[in-house]
């Protein structure tokens, strides 16, 4: 069987879910963090599958590499915010972290 | 047709000279040379050297002056005009006038008393002022006092004229007040200045109505030579429903009274005599008190076609003439009764201009500066003598002293008395006559009382001062002394002047040539009616008046001997009329001083108050108060910010953090519930968009 | 390079220069002074020389160039006969104050910099033939003025300060609605747009319809914009019942402002009217110029000559002497013939180098006595000869006595106005009279009399002052004995110009 276009989307579909479905259930900051990792690559893959399957130039894949900085970037950042919350709440238990000023 | 023919029967002829402008510039030269280095001149050289450089610059002018003359004397009587232009000075349209000076036979026979008398007075103040510290700057105004004179004399248009008329005035200003730190001498120098710009205004709208009517008339000038040439084509013309002739005459003549003190505007020259004696024998009877009388000569033209005009004139002369010489007979200071006379004399010359008589009129406006001149310098001799004492009752007996100062006063004396064959007898004689013949009755009548008055108070004088007893204090009376002979030559020659100058003018009626007549025939004899009856007139009634006049001159004199010598009249009788009241006014000097000072000085004064007072407090007034309107606008726009424009913001606000209560309630700052909302939102709208 | 331009902006330079010396050097900022305000001295003295008295139409020393093109604003200077007295007499005074400065100790360099400010923006205004450059220099004159006489000045420096500042900006702004109008009713005939040329705006061919007869509040266009103008300079000039910020500025500013603003500052009022109103309104300024000019003018020299009569402060007498003199150009201008407006401005020159020799000689009493009160001294003749011989040539100056400057203008004046007002000029002429009491009542106060022994030995004029006075004196005699000097510079222009106006009597 030739795995062809749908095979991506499928799997980035299966893998988006399954970021959508870390973001919202879980109450750790980490695992936020984590599932909107996995949903970032899950564009990633239908990136690089749209490039593949149906344009000539490297649009996608050039857009791949940004999304992969921007997700570097993002979890740099998020994870410092993570630690400073972590100093003032002495928690990273997003639903007791509720309080918008101190 | 007519006014052609006139102006082409009046082409002017003119020699052109250059040797006029060092009459005044000399004693300029001198005047700046004493004034900027006379100081220096004084500390290192000597007075004497100030006083030769003063004295050189009117006698060279003096030389000038003859020379001028003989030039005259040497051309045909029409053409007797020399004229020196310096350069133009001011040409702005159709005004031309140059700084040019001219000759013709009146500014002759002026500037030879000018220099010549004047000069005499220079060499007499070496003497007279020889213990003044202040020698270079007494000089320096002398000097410069004769040049504005001739300036006045010898300009050949009305404005160059009127520089040298208020120059006249500015000397006369900086003499009077020579010792200025008495107060009273600066105040009469200011007094004397302010009065006299009275005057000039009137000369001022009399030049600038003479120059726009000339323009009328497409001649617009303000050159002598040519207003005498163009004058006769404004007969007729009529400005402010007045001829325009008698208009110009009339404001001409404000301007003599000023300079030449007649009523209503004399009462500067008593006080003028604040001055050192030389300066009030030189400016104050001598030259500039005549400049009225030569104003009038020079335009003698225009007065001569405002009848009117001359009535006027004669009549303010006779008036001061009279009014003058009653003051006369009640002073006791020397040079008090020698100002009231020398205001009577002007008033006497200026009846000769009122009835048309120009020539003879400068005739005695001539032998009044030698006489007046004579007389003056004589009570600065005595005063000289007296340690600076005026008072002549502390006087007396001064003949035994002081034989040349006495012999020259008491000839200068008959000639003002008018005694034949002194000079003063032929012109005043000549007035008298001039005004009776031209019927003013009235104005004959009030001079010839003038004219014994005039005997009277100068043979008082005489007497009060050279005879009888002496008065003095022991002190001033070992002093006494004659002048030295820097004082007493002036004084010889004027005298002789005085004695024999009125030979110059005898009338036709006493087998005389009348040459002084014939001599400024050109200038002041417009075709028209010249000298009123001349000539033919010399009959019994002539030699009549002239013994009348000969003889209350006696009577005056008569008076004076009874009242002050052989004392068979006592002055008291006359004084004590009705409880004295008409002599304590008369002695007050009819308290017209007291009165201009009420009425006009107060006056003026009440009016600078009130225009400084309606400046700072109503012009300025409005302007703080609506500065203040403004301040109280802004205040009242602070409110209205305030309440209405801040309002509204605040009001903003308020709903806006309001409604921000309200919704603030959304933000749990639960994460989770943020990301259900953001993802039940995107479903939502996608199958809002499918659907 | 242009010499007008040298002469307006070397002095800015010299202030910029000031500015940047070291803190203590104080004789370095008078020294910077003299220089930047000599060489346009010397450059007023070759103009004088080279300047075409001939030329009757047009301007000299002309330059163009673009500043804002967007609005067609360009950098126009030039002179003519009108104001080439005017940039002399400037330079003449702008040195001159320098030395009359020289005793000032407080902020110095400040004091030097915004004088030579001044000095630019009164040169600038003068030969700016650029409306909106005009408006531009005529503002930044305003500021330095603002600070001399608000910081250096005396005990109501700040009161004086605000209301000279305020009253001249009220003027600005009736000026500045004039010009907008004008600028956006001429037409450059080249290019077909508006513009703010001086030049074309004289030209009333350029202007619309509206602005040469239009109707705006129920009145001709050209009269109101007239009358705007007229108010605006009035206040500078100063005209009855503007001026009363006049002697309130003069009796606080230091001794070389009040010389400025006496001399040169008020001259901008009358040469403002000659230079704006006349050649772009003649028909307005024919129909107004009685009531405006005329007869305010009479009110100015006899009510001036009045309040002056009145005053104990010798600078306000001074000051009122001033409104009363300036009223003799506003009566000239009005005469339209050649005699007024030539004496007019003869006047304003001669005003300007009079009244100046007034204030220094009242800086310099004031100087050793610290007060000015005319019945405080007495008899100081006695004690300074030298001074008393200048206080005299500068008194008989301002009464108008012959053979001395102001005597030749004044008499131009009233003889051109008597062909027009025979009897307005009657009551000028016995403001003569008043002159002269006024004068020698403060002269015999002051200078004659017992001497005041508190004054005994008070210190006689410095050479510094003499240096400061005798051009000036020279001056003034010089162009009494011969006023063709002066009078052949202007000549030209203004008669061309009285014959514009006088079309429309």
């Amino acid at each position: 069987m030739e795995i062809g276009l749908t095979h991506f989307l499928v799997v980035s579909t299966m893998v988006f879910l399954a970021g959508l479905f870390c973001v919202l259930t879980r109450r750790n900051a980490i695992g936020i963090l984590m599932g909107v990792e996995l949903i970032l690559n899950s564009a990633n893959l239908n990136y690089l599958a749209f490039s593949r399957y149906s344009s000539v130039n490297y649009d996608g894949q050039m857009f791949a590499i940004f999304v992969i900085m921007l997700a570097a970037a993002e979890a740099a950042i998020g994870l410092a915010i993570v630690l400073g919350i972590y100093q003032t709440f002495h928690t990273i238990d997003v639903e007791a972290t509720d309080t918008l000023r101190l | 047709m007519q006014e052609v023919v006139h102006t082409a029967t009046h082409a002017v002829t003119v020699h052109t000279v250059s040797y006029l402008r060092w009459i005044p510039l000399l004693p300029l030269l001198g005047a700046i040379v004493n004034g900027l280095g006379g100081v220096w001149i004084q500390k290192h050289l000597g007075k004497k050297v100030v006083g030769v450089i003063a004295c050189a610059m009117p006698a060279l002018g003096f030389v000038l002056a003859l020379r001028a003359f003989v030039d005259l004397v040497g051309l045909e009587s029409s053409e007797r005009i020399l004229l020196d232009t310096v350069f133009p000075w001011i040409h702005v349209g159709i005004l031309n006038v140059d700084v040019a000076f001219q000759v013709d036979p009146l500014s002759a026979v002026m500037i030879l008393i000018i220099t010549g008398v004047g000069g005499l007075i220079h060499l007499y103040s070496m003497g007279y002022m020889d213990d003044e510290p202040a020698y270079w700057r007494y000089f320096a105004y002398l000097n410069l006092f004769t040049f504005a004179m001739l300036t006045l004399v010898l300009g050949d248009n009305l404005l160059l004229m009127f520089v040298g008329w208020e120059g006249v005035g500015l000397c006369s200003y900086a003499l009077i007040g020579f010792w200025f730190s008495e107060w009273a001498n600066a105040s009469a120098g200011s007094k004397a200045f302010i009065v006299n710009r009275v005057g000039d205004f009137g000369f001022m709208c009399a030049t600038f109505l003479l120059f726009w009517s000339l323009e009328g008339v497409d001649h617009p000038t303000l050159v002598f030579r040519e207003i005498t040439q163009y004058a006769p084509l404004l007969e007729g013309h009529v400005f402010w429903g007045v001829s325009t002739v008698t208009l110009i005459t009339m404001l001409m003549f404000v301007g003599a009274t000023g300079k030449s003190a007649q009523i209503p505007l004399y009462v500067w020259l008593p006080d003028a005599m604040a001055g050192p004696t030389p300066v009030s024998a030189l400016i104050h009877a001598a030259t500039m008190v005549t400049a009225g009388v030569y104003m009038i000569a020079r335009l003698s033209v225009l007065f001569d076609m405002a009848p009117m005009t001359g009535n006027v004139i004669a009549t303010v002369g006779a008036a001061t003439a009279f009014f003058a010489a009653t003051i006369g007979t009640t002073q006791f200071d020397i040079k008090k009764v020698l100002a009231y006379s020398t205001v009577s004399q002007l008033g006497f010359m200026f009846i000769a201009m009122g009835v048309g008589a120009y020539a003879t009129g400068v005739f005695h406006l001539m032998t009044h500066a030698f006489f007046k001149a004579c007389l003056f310098l004589g009570s600065g001799s005595v005063i000289h003598a007296m340690h600076h004492e005026q008072d002549m009752r502390k006087m007396g007996g001064l003949k035994k002293w002081m034989p040349i100062t006495y012999l020259t006063y008491l000839i200068s004396t008959f000639a003002i008395a008018g005694f034949p064959p002194f000079s003063g007898f032929f012109s005043k004689d000549e007035i008298l006559w001039k005004a009776f013949s031209g019927d003013h009755k009235i104005v004959w009548f009030v001079a010839v009382c003038a004219a014994a008055m005039t005997a009277f108070y100068m043979f008082r004088s005489v007497f009060m001062t050279f005879w009888g007893e002496n008065r003095s204090d022991a002190h001033t009376r070992e002093h006494l002394h004659e002048s030295p002979w820097l004082m007493t030559v002036p004084l010889g020659v004027l005298a002789f002047l005085a004695l024999f100058s009125g030979f110059l003018n005898i009338p036709h009626a006493l087998k005389g040539g009348a040459n002084f007549d014939a001599w400024l025939a050109p200038v002041v004899e417009h075709g028209g009616h010249g000298g009123h009856g001349d000539a033919h007139h010399f009959d019994i009634v002539e030699y009549l008046l002239m013994g009348f006049s000969v003889l209350v001159a006696f009577a005056g004199a008569w008076l004076a001997y009874a009242m002050y010598v052989t004392k068979s009249i006592a002055p008291e009788r006359f004084a004590d009329i009705a409880a004295g009241r008409p002599y304590r006014t008369i002695f007050n000097k009819y308290y017209v001083d007291e009165f201009y000072d009420a009425v006009v000085i107060r006056g003026v004064m009440g009016l600078a108050g009130i225009s400084s007072w309606f400046d700072s407090n109503i012009v300025d007034g409005i302007v703080n108060g609506a500065a203040w309107v403004v301040r109280m606008l802004s205040q009242l726009y602070g409110l209205i910010d305030h309440y209405i424009v801040d309002g509204a913001v605040n009001g903003v606000a308020t709903v806006t953090s309001f409604v921000g209560g309200r919704v603030r309630r959304l933000q749990t700052g639960n994460i989770n519930a943020y990301l259900y909302v953001i993802v039940l939102a995107f479903v939502g709208m996608m199958v809002a968009r499918i659907w | 390079m242009n010499i007008l331009t040298l002469m307006t902006f070397i002095p800015v330079v010299g202030a910029i220069v000031i500015l940047c010396l070291p803190r203590d050097k104080d004789n370095w900022a008078r020294w910077g002074a003299v220089v930047t305000t000599a060489i346009p001295l010397m450059m007023a003295v070759s103009l004088f020389i080279n300047f075409d008295r001939t030329q009757d139409e047009g301007f000299q020393y002309e330059v163009i160039a673009n500043w804002i093109p967007s609005f067609n604003i360009q950098y126009h200077v030039g002179v003519d006969g009108i104001s080439i007295t005017m940039v002399l007499l400037t330079a003449l005074l702008s040195f001159l104050c320098i030395f009359a400065s020289w005793g000032i100790t407080k902020a110095v360099k400040a004091y030097f910099a915004l004088f030579l400010l001044l000095d630019a923006g009164m040169m600038g205004v003068f030969v700016s033939l650029d409306f909106f450059l005009f408006f531009v220099f005529w503002e930044v004159m305003l500021l330095p003025m603002y600070f001399l006489i608000g910081i250096w000045g005396g005990p109501r420096k700040e009161y004086a300060a605000i209301k000279f500042f305020l009253y001249t900006l009220l003027g600005s702004a009736l000026m500045l609605i004039s010009i907008l109008a004008l600028y956006f009713n001429t037409t450059d005939p080249l290019t077909m747009t508006n513009t703010f040329d001086m030049v074309m705006m004289m030209d009333q061919a350029n202007h619309s319809e509206w602005l040469r007869g239009g109707q705006i509040f129920g009145q001709s266009v050209p009269l109101v914009i007239w009358t705007a103008l007229f108010i605006g300079f009035a206040i500078k000039i100063p005209a009855f019942p503007f001026h009363t910020w006049l002697p309130d500025a003069h009796v606080e500013a230091p001794t070389a402002v009040s010389v400025i603003l006496a001399g040169v500052l008020l001259k901008m009022g009358t040469y403002g009217i000659l230079r704006i109103n006349f050649p772009m309104f003649p028909e307005a300024t024919a129909q107004l110029a009685f009531y405006f000019l005329a007869a305010v003018g009479v009110v100015n020299i006899v009510y001036g000559a009045l309040c002056a009569m009145a005053q104990t402060d010798l600078k306000k007498l001074v000051a009122y002497s001033s409104v009363s003199h300036m009223g003799y150009v506003m009566l000239g201008m009005a005469s339209f013939t050649e005699q007024g407006i030539n004496g007019a401005v003869l006047q304003m020159f001669n005003h300007g180098t009079v009244t100046a020799m007034l204030f220094l000689l009242v800086g310099v009493i004031y100087d050793r006595a610290h007060h000015r009160n005319i019945d405080g001294f007495g008899g100081l003749a006695g004690v300074m000869p030298v001074y008393t011989g200048f206080v005299a040539i500068a008194f008989f100056a301002a009464l108008g006595l012959p053979g001395l400057s102001a005597f030749i203008s004044e008499a131009l004046v009233l003889l051109g106005s008597w062909q027009q007002n025979p009897m307005l000029t009657m009551i000028a002429a016995l403001a003569v009279i008043l002159s002269a009491g006024y004068m020698l009542w403060a002269l015999q106060r002051i200078w004659l009399g017992p001497l005041n022994e508190k004054y005994a030995d008070i210190e006689e004029i410095n050479r510094r002052e003499i240096f400061t006075l005798v051009p000036l004196a020279a001056l003034v005699i010089y162009l009494g004995i011969y006023p063709t000097a002066v009078l052949d510079l202007m000549g030209a222009s203004l008669n061309s110009l009285n014959g514009v106006v006088s079309k429309f009597l």
